[in-house]
Parts: structure tokens; sequence; C-alpha cells
């Protein structure tokens, strides 16, 4: 067995690009993620695998050079937190418009404005629900430990480049900079060209006798063109949809009460699941591991045995909306939050549920 | 005489470049992007660089660039060209890669992206296409855009006191460690167009060399911003624009 | 076996590396471990807390409501986190600098003058790891064994050399270790 390693989320995320064998990120300084491209910086991987590593001027500039990295089929990401993806949205509604693969790195901290740089969820809408302009989707998935860290990188960029897709890695201030153990896996070469130009044959590689140029635009000034082009991406999007959800659930199988929370909340609410089961209460929690797509027929499929259900978040209640979607009114649907960087403990929890339950 | 004893292998003169392709541009009769089109072309096609040119088309008049060089494109966010050129000149070393860009994209909205790309001396050339006028919104305020020029969004003329002056930003860029050979020309008369063709390649063949970065303005018209027929623009931009934007190196290394 | 803990001081007493030092100790004993910090500019000398979980088993919340241990070191720290030791939990302080003396009669208190001892053996910065003997004496959930593997693990090759002294550090703690409240 590999090596396990104490590590922040944020040096996992590192070492997860240079083992998955990425060939660029680009990225600026902003807390509470800033360890990502420190720990890049420090491994040199243009040393040994030959992947680029730079600071750029600005979150704008950093995603744009993740377009023109894309462009190439090479295996770009960037990261960030909250409001350096708020810069960046341009940036990925161009990406998701030209269907560029890549990853990209949310921390979340406490918004709105230059809000705090302590841990929130308070970024769901803008990485599930759009952000940028048009109708486009991100496959979101959400880390719930160091070591979700390092392997949703790799996964990331598989799932970015099955569906020429930005992948968005949504994560927050906890899950970046608590240090937990993480197995790394094997180290993966960086693709050749050869197998760029092979595997990628929409990639600018340069234009030659055997093929027409390629063009990576996510123009068209005719609008009949543009509505193929969203009636393509949308077919896309239900295949996504269809094949890519996971979550994970926890202590369900009898449950008369249910949980749902992402990332760091999930790992709370499994305390709180424990904590409640011993005071009486048949609890239990459902994970969302992809944020988009959404697990909403698992959500679903347990229903008919819940008396309520409750959405914990670090935010005014964004994922909630979705629960409520899911479940189309046939159970309540309650929600716990904290905002503005506030991190809540089981306790709060627990006694938010009891309430919940009892009113 | 027939035509078609004209049309004859030994009496060809002048051919297109291949790398041209056969779409009809959209560009405005007079328009100086057509020729500018053309010189990278003839320089891809001489250089025999076809296979390895990467180009960056700008958000503006250009955007559509990609329809008339046959090479590889992608189209940029407005202004952030030189980021993505950083990304795909760093990616892929063994390329050519440039960005074609007008001044509100370039000058205004792109400031930061050119001159940080610039000032890390990337191996990459920009094509600054000047001609002082937002051309593809119909005709609004240039940051190159002259005093007392009259716009769309500057009907009394430009006013340094309401918008500020207009901005030699390649005389800035010279000014950066970052790049190797900075330049102005034009292309409005033959031997205008010869010189600018020659900066053009040369800015091509710094890519591969690793000097830094190259940056070719070409002051150029916008008859159809400046409301002008094509001849009195050219004349407009002598008398006007080249003594406040001055035709030359300014820097060579 | 499950430990959790809290750390908490000053920015620059070496609050965070302690914790760390714990956690890697534990995973050399194969535990699984989360080590959550405070983080941002309070870092740079403001107040600093960390806390560490060690485990046999899969850990669920690294946020904790109530702790095992405590261990605080200035009087802030004491304000915040005196109350969140579980009733027949530990409470491990170091006097210097503490107005308000802990209160709580549910729970075990012991005293360690941590920055008097680092002064007078003329290592200030032995002071975390004074702090550190403390603790493994009151609750020796890692061996010295492991502490010193951990050093080697998260200390750069070139501070190797100070292992030695950050081991005698660690006994002068579990020395001069005094309970205050024991239940």
């Amino acid at each position: 067995m590999a090596e396990k390693i104490l590590m922040k989320g944020n040096e996992a995320i590192a070492h997860g690009a240079i083992r998955c064998g990425a060939d660029g990120y680009f990225g600026y300084p902003i807390t509470p993620q800033s360890e990502v491209m420190e720990t890049l910086m420090e491994e040199k991987p243009w040393e040994t695998t030959g992947m680029v590593v730079l600071q750029a001027e600005s979150e704008t500039s950093s995603i744009n050079m993740v377009y023109g990295g894309a462009s190439t089929g090479k295996k770009v990401m960037t990261s960030s937190s909250s409001l350096g993806i708020s810069l960046m949205a341009e940036g990925l509604s161009y990406l998701a418009g030209a269907e560029l693969p890549c990853v990209v790195v949310n921390v979340m901290r406490g918004g709105p404005g230059l809000g705090t740089i302590q841990p929130s969820q308070a970024d769901y809408f803008q990485a599930v629900k759009g952000g940028g302009h048009g109708d486009y989707k991100m496959i979101v998935l959400a880390p719930a430990s160091a070591q979700d860290m390092y392997d949703f990188v790799g996964k990331g960029f598989d799932l970015a480049f099955k569906y020429r897709n930005p992948v968005m890695i949504l994560s927050d201030g906890v899950i970046g900079q608590m240090m937990e153990k993480v197995e790394l896996g094997e180290m993966k070469p960086r693709r050749t060209s050869e197998e760029v130009a092979q595997q990628c044959p929409w990639a600018l590689t340069g234009k030659h006798s055997g093929r027409n140029r390629n063009i990576i635009t996510s123009l068209a000034l005719d609008p009949n063109v543009q509505e193929k082009t969203n009636q393509r991406l949308q077919a896309k999007y239900a295949e996504i949809e269809k094949n890519e959800v996971i979550c994970q659930t926890y202590r369900t199988e009898d449950a008369e009460h249910l949980f749902v929370a992402y990332g760091s909340m999930s790992r709370i609410c499994e305390a709180v699941v424990d904590q409640a089961r011993e005071a009486g209460y048949k609890v239990g929690l459902l994970r969302p591991v992809t944020l988009y797509p959404y697990p909403t027929a698992n959500i679903q499929a347990l229903v008919p045995q819940l008396k309520s259900i409750m959405a914990v978040e670090m935010s005014a209640g964004q994922m909630v909306e979705d629960v409520r979607l899911a479940v189309e009114g046939k159970v309540p649907v309650n929600f716990y939050g904290r905002m503005g960087g506030m991190i809540p403990s089981p306790d709060d929890i627990f006694e938010a549920f009891v309430k919940s339950i009892n009113k | 005489m027939d035509i078609k004893d004209i049309i004859k292998p030994e009496n060809k003169v002048y051919a297109k470049t291949p790398i041209l392709t056969d779409a009809v541009m959209h560009y405005c009769p007079g328009c100086t992007h057509g020729v500018v089109h053309k010189l990278i072309a003839e320089v891809i096609e001489e250089m025999g660089i076809q296979d390895k040119a990467i180009g960056i088309s700008p958000v503006g008049c250009a955007v559509l660039a990609y329809n008339y060089i046959d090479i590889d494109w992608e189209q940029s966010a407005h202004g952030r060209a030189p980021a993505l050129a950083t990304a795909t000149k760093r990616l892929n070393p063994d390329k050519y890669v440039f960005t074609y860009q007008g001044d509100g994209d370039l000058a205004s909205i792109g400031t930061a992206e050119v001159m940080h790309a610039c000032n890390r001396g990337e191996n990459i050339v920009i094509i600054f296409i000047n001609n002082a006028i937002y051309g593809m919104t119909g005709g609004q305020m240039a940051p190159t855009t002259l005093l007392g020029q009259v716009t769309a969004t500057t009907p009394y003329g430009r006013d340094a006191k309401l918008n500020g002056y207009p901005m030699k930003i390649t005389e800035l860029l010279a000014q950066l460690e970052g790049t190797c050979y900075v330049t102005r020309q034009s292309a409005h008369n033959p031997a205008a167009v010869r010189k600018a063709k020659k900066a053009i390649r040369k800015a091509f063949e710094n890519s591969m060399m690793e000097k830094g970065t190259s940056f070719v303005e070409i002051v150029g018209t916008c008859n159809s911003g400046w409301k002008l027929t094509p001849v009195k623009a050219n004349k407009w931009m002598e008398e006007n624009m080249f003594p406040f934007y001055p035709l030359g190196d300014m820097k060579d290394r | 076996m499950k430990e959790e803990l809290i750390i908490a001081g000053f920015g620059g007493q070496g609050v965070l590396s302690m914790g760390k030092i714990l956690a890697y100790s534990g995973i050399m004993q194969d535990k699984e471990v989360t080590w959550m910090p405070s983080y941002g500019p309070e870092m740079r000398g403001g107040t600093a807390n960390v806390t560490v979980i060690l485990s046999d088993k899969k850990i669920g919340s690294p946020i904790l409501s109530k702790c095992d241990t405590a261990i605080i070191l200035n009087q802030q720290s004491m304000d915040k986190f005196e109350g969140m030791v579980k009733p027949g939990g530990l409470l491990i302080y170091d006097p210097n600098g503490i107005t308000r003396h802990p209160e709580r009669k549910d729970i075990n208190i012991c005293s360690i003058e941590a920055a008097e001892e680092s002064a007078r053996i003329g290592n200030l910065k032995a002071f975390n790891m004074i702090v550190l003997g403390a603790f493994l004496k009151k609750k020796p959930v890692v061996s010295m064994e492991s502490v010193v593997k951990g050093l080697k693990k998260s200390l750069p090759e070139r501070h190797h050399h100070l292992i030695p002294m950050n081991e005698q550090a660690i006994k002068i703690g579990m020395d001069k270790v005094v309970d205050t409240n024991v239940l």
C-alpha cells in the first residue's frame, strides 16, 4: 500500500495535479487556498513531469490561461476562492461555451463582497446554477476530506475530457486548511503530443493537410446556429445527469429523518447522526458528492420512509432548494445553516434538528 | 484576344496565398484588417509554419479572423488574448503563437493581460491594430482616440478633462524588460505594407528564439467609424494619427 | 481509542506545529488523524488554535462541540475554551500570563510552567515541546518513539539535528507537570 502522508486539503490538490499527469496550473494567491500554488512551486513539477506552473496577474488572467491551455488539449487547471471565482465567471462561461475541459477548484470563504477568509458554502448557486452568463453547466464535485481533494483532481480531469466540459471542485476553508492522511496514488505520466492529437481531435495541435483547421470559439452570430449549439450542450448535460451522479449515504437503512449535507458539513452531520442515534432518533445522512448532477433520484428513493429532512449548509440555504425540488413537498424539508464564516458544531446542528422535529 | 489566352501560368504575376481562405471578408471596404490578415497569412506561408501556427482572435471586428486564415485558432474573451497566448505557448513551445487585437481589446479592457504577458517576456507575437475607435460596436471612443476626435461616445470631440488622454500603449510596452521587439507600422501604401510585413515576419521569427515578446502595432483606418471615404481616411490618418503615433521601431534587441 | 483536543494560545507559541507533531505521531501508530487550524491574520501574533483528533476509527467531524483535552496557553484561550472540556476531561495550561485560573471542578486540571522552563534551559523555542511533554505524561496517546518518528517526518532534514533537543524538552514537560485539580 502506498505511503500515507499528513497534508492539508490544499496541498493534496497540488499533489493530485502532479500525479494525475496535469499539464498546467495557472493561479493567483487568495486565502484560504494559497497552499495549492505554494505547494506546486515547492515541488517544481516542471523539472520532473514537465508540468507548467505559473502565477498569473489576476484570476481573470488565470482562467483565460486555462482557456488557452485547454484549447490545445492539455490538462490544465486553476484554483481560487469565492471572490476570485466571481472574477473568473466570464471565463467559465466561455470555457463551457467553447466546450473546453478543465478543472477549477473553489475553496469557498464567506461573502458577499470581500467577506471573510473563514469557511463557507455560499457559492453553491454560483457553482451549480451558473455564475457566468448563458445556459451552461459545470460538473461540480464536493470533496469532504483531504483524500477527496487529491482524488477529485484526477477524477475531475477524466470527467472534463469525457464530456469536454469544465469541472469544478467545490471545497471550502475547512477541507482546504485541514490536515489529514492522504494516500498518494501512482504517478500517471503526462500525455504525449501524439496522444493529445489522437484523443482530442478538436484540439489545436497545428493545422496540417490531414484535417481542416480547428477553431475553438463560443461565438455564433447566427441565432439558428447558436440555438443548435445550446441544444447540443443541453443534450450533453442530460447525458451527464444520467451517468455521473455520485452520492453517499450513512445509516439510512431504517432512517426516519434524513440530513442532507455536502463537503465539510457532511462530515459534521455524520457525527450528528451518531449523536442523534444515541439519543434514540432514527437518523441518517445523504451526502451528495456531485452537486451537479444532483442526486435527485437518490433523495426521492428515501422519501417514502422519511418523516423529515434537514439540509445543513454553511450558507443562508442554497442546496436546500434542490432538496425541495427533489421531494416535491412530500416530506417537510427543514434547514439549518450558519453564515459568514461560522462553522456549526455538532451540538448546534443536533439542537436545531430536535427543535425542527418537535415544532 | 480571348480571356483564355491571358489566363496562362506564364502570365501569372500574383496569387493569393493559400493560407488565406476563400471566405468573403466581413470587413468594410477600406478597412486595414484585410491587408494585415493577408500579410500574416503570407508570412505563415513563406515561413512554412501553417502546422505550427496558433492564432488568437480578439473580441471586436477581428473576432472572426479565424474564418480567413487557414490555421488553428482560439477565440478569446475581450482583452484576454495575451493570457490565452501565454498558456498556449508555454504548454506548446514548438508552436508559433500570436494574438491579433484591436485598440479597445488590447489597450482598454485587456491592459493588464498585455502588460503582464509582455513583462513576463512570453515568447509570443502580439499584432495590435490601432484605428483609434471601437469599430464593431459602432464607433465609440477607444483609449487611443485622439483629442478632439468625434466618436459615438465623444460627440463633441474627445476632451481630456472628461475622457483623459489618448494612450500610447506601445511606448509603455517598449519600456518593459520582457519585450524584445516593439514597432509601430502602417499599411496604407505599398511601401508601408512591405515594411509591415517585414516587421511581422521578424516578430514570428523572434518567437522561436526565446528573446521575449514581439509587439507589432499597425496604425490603421476605420473609415466607417471615422465616417470618411477610404481615401480620405488614409489622408486623415497621415495628418492626424502619424504625428501622435509616429511610425518606426521603438525597440529591437 | 479516540482523543479530541484543542490547543490554543498566541500565534508564534508553536500551537499549530505542536498539533502537527501530535498528528504525525498518531500516523506513525497507524491512527486516523485530523488537524484543523484557525487560519488567517490571527496566526501572525494574535490568537491561534488547532483542533487535533486522533482515533482508531475513521473520523467524522473535524469540528468539535466538546473536547477531551484543552491545552491552553493564554488568557483569551482560557476564557474561550475552558467551557469546552467534557466533564471528566483534561485541561492543561501554562500559568504564565494567566490572570484568571481555571475554575471548573468537574475536570482534571494540570499546570506546566513551560515558559519558565524553556527560559531556564535557554531555549524559548522548546516551549511547545515542553507543553507536549506535559500532555503526553497525562495522556500517553502516542509513544515517545512515535513522536520522534513524527518529528523526523514533519521537520525538513536540515532541522533533524534539533530532534534530540525536542526529545529532551518533552521529558522536561513530563517531569514538571503539576496536578492542580484531580477528580
